[in-house]
């Protein structure tokens, strides 16, 4: 907690937050004071704050998760570019209207050898949020407008023809509800993203690190193997919105985070979702490096295992994959159909 | 009346009956206000004979209008919507399919059917907005799916009716990812070289706009009929300021580029028969 900041602590963490400055007197105290022996009380402390975070972090609730998802000190899609890459050579503008800095990418060189794979030149872009007023604001609070999507794609074409692989980080509150957005065609830029992913000649990792919000996300989130972070969401919705349009208030969005079933292993059990990547106790947040680095790993992995297959094996499979998400019922011959039947399996971080 | 009944093939359903209008029934134009005999709106499509007021019609009634004689074959009306998210709102998702079911008497927000259009054999898959807003999950996902694969298996244009709320929230990350599948069988039926036309009718927004309904090779709207991603609440908000006048409108959007005409229902068939005879040579019957 030491390493976090106060100012941006989460209410569900309070309770550790004092419990480990209490610590943090006392072992001052024991150092300081003559003739003062609190190793006994120390030792006993450290025990609860281990209980205390334990308890914390093994029970989140579908809220809690959101929160941990939106922490303003959580690794963005530039904090993995300059962790997990080099030489990173950034791609703007849709060609035909303007950058949008809600999205960002371009070509660099992954550093898979440091996660038991090879160094491989791949494009990668994601949605990027801001860490301050101006620059939230310059992002957009990583809510792309069509141009976003539209950059993305050229990036992601550009990536075919030089058959490099595409790795694309969800972290985004939606696609900007805007009016010049919806002039400029929102809907559309999401959808032919959808369209051309689908059948893009080269692998696509698709890492969920922050908040999937609806088509905004998913508008650079058709591929191959789809990773989530064990704190991230993924929905078709917020739950704030969703509170708003079925419970007709702004009151209800632990009730509709939970209805949504939005967290990782929620969309594991749903087989939407490959692998999840765990994080540091506490959050991604409480130690960028060790989160960067599991995503680093997975990434690497996911890579090696569709490193040889063909062009048409793999679209066949990507749209084998979409296929078969959904959950419904075929009552004329008594056979359900549920995506979650399929095989999934977990990533740990050590 | 003419259009309405229906000497289909296959199964017979109850929705019929709802739409048999007997004589002396007199409705008011949302419109213009004006009083219209009801067997006379039929007649003309459930355009008002007044002002082209495009009244909301369901999915067979649309078949009806496009397929030759009105006679198809429907396809998938075995597949029903289940919660798997377990689903509770104010309102319990299984308690919506309940009441929806019983209210439309329809499985879900989308149809599919193959049938003759000016001599065409067609695939086409229709929403329905009376069954959950005709928002879309899992089924409704699944039936577009399967009336593009059957466009592609069988070497068929194809006609996708949208008019949705948008994505059904109750089926969550399941209700998104249908966006993805549509698109995805989309870009595999492209390869064919057979026209997909997408008909945008009143509303579409959305996930489905955001997906197979703004992927056609021809985009074709009915008359002011809303069209967005964002709802007007939402952008409202966002903005802070009044939107302006036909904002979101099929006219907009044909201004903006991305609709290719708008078109009066009475002449939709007209049209789209006019697409197939320019592109299909091979005597696709
Ligand atoms: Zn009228």
């Amino acid at each position: 907690m030491s390493n976090s900041n106060k100012e941006y602590l989460l209410d569900f963490e309070k309770p550790l937050f004092e419990l480990e400055q209490k610590l943090d007197e006392m072992r001052t105290i024991n150092m300081t004071a003559v003739d003062v022996d609190l190793s006994d009380q120390i030792q006993a402390l450290e025990q609860r704050v281990d209980e205390l975070r334990t308890s914390i972090y093994k029970n989140l609730t579908r809220w809690q998760r959101v929160q941990i998802a939106r922490h303003p000190l959580r690794p963005y899609t530039l904090d993995y570019i300059s962790s997990l890459t080099t030489n990173f050579e950034e791609l703007r503008g849709d060609r035909s209207y303007k950058d949008d800095p809600a999205i960002i990418g371009g070509f660099a060189r992954f550093l898979g050898s440091e996660y038991g794979s090879k160094d491989r030149t791949i494009m990668i872009l994601g949605h990027q949020k801001g860490r301050d007023t101006s620059s939230r604001k310059h992002r957009r609070f990583g809510m792309p407008n069509p141009e976003g999507y539209r950059k993305a794609l050229r990036l992601m074409k550009l990536a075919a023809r030089f058959g490099k692989p595409v790795v694309t980080l969800l972290d985004t509150p939606g696609a900007f509800p805007g009016l010049e957005a919806e002039e400029r065609g929102q809907a559309e830029a999401i959808a032919r993203n959808l369209l051309e992913m689908a059948r893009l000649p080269v692998p696509i990792i698709v890492v969920v690190i922050g908040e999937g919000a609806s088509g905004g996300a998913l508008g650079v989130g058709v591929g191959d193997r789809i990773l989530m972070l064990e704190n991230s969401w993924y929905s078709v919705i917020s739950p704030e919105s969703c509170s708003s349009i079925l419970w007709r208030s702004w009151d209800h969005k632990e009730d509709a985070a939970l209805a949504l079933k939005l967290t990782a292993p929620d969309l594991t059990r749903l087989g939407l979702v490959d692998t999840i990547v765990e994080e540091p106790i506490g959050g991604a947040h409480r130690n960028p490096a060790m989160t960067t680095q599991a995503v680093g790993r997975s990434i690497a992995a996911a890579l090696d295992e569709l490193g040889d297959s063909s062009d048409t094996d793999l679209i066949t499979r990507r749209r084998a994959k979409f296929d078969a998400m959904g959950a419904y019922d075929t009552s004329g011959n008594g056979k359900a159909h549920s995506t979650s039947e399929a095989p999934n399996k977990v990533a740990t971080s050590d | 009346m003419d259009w309405f009944k229906r000497q289909k093939k296959g199964i017979q359903t109850s929705l019929d009956d709802q739409i048999e209008v007997p004589e002396g029934h007199w409705t008011k134009c949302a419109g213009c206000a004006e009083i219209i005999n009801q067997r006379e709106l039929s007649e003309n499509l459930m355009v008002c004979p007044k002002c082209d007021h495009h009244v909301r019609i369901g999915a067979i009634d649309y078949f009806n209008i496009l397929f030759d004689d009105k006679q198809y074959t429907t396809f998938d009306e075995n597949l029903h919507a289940i919660d798997a998210l377990e689903f509770v709102d104010r309102k319990s998702y299984k308690d919506r399919l309940t009441d929806a079911r019983s209210k439309t008497r329809m499985n879900d927000a989308a149809r599919a059917a193959v049938g003759n259009i000016g001599g065409h054999r067609t695939s086409v898959a229709a929403m329905d907005f009376s069954f959950i807003g005709g928002s879309m999950g899992s089924v409704v996902g699944e039936i577009v799916t399967r009336a593009i694969r059957r466009a592609h298996d069988e070497k068929l244009p194809l006609i996708i009716i949208s008019k949705s709320g948008g994505a059904r929230m109750m089926e969550g990350a399941l209700s998104l990812m249908q966006m993805a599948k549509t698109s995805a069988n989309l870009a595999h039926y492209n390869e064919l070289g057979l026209p997909y036309i997408s008909l945008l009718t009143d509303p579409t927004t959305g996930g489905v706009t955001a997906s197979f309904a703004m992927l056609g090779d021809f985009h074709f709207a009915e008359p002011s009929a809303l069209i967005g991603f964002a709802g007007p609440r939402v952008i409202r908000e966002t903005m802070g300021q009044d939107l302006p006048d036909g904002f979101q409108t099929s006219e907009f959007l044909q201004e903006r580029g991305f609709v290719d005409s708008v078109i009066d229902r009475r002449q939709l068939k007209n049209r789209i028969t006019n697409v197939f005879d320019l592109l299909i040579t091979d005597g696709n019957t």
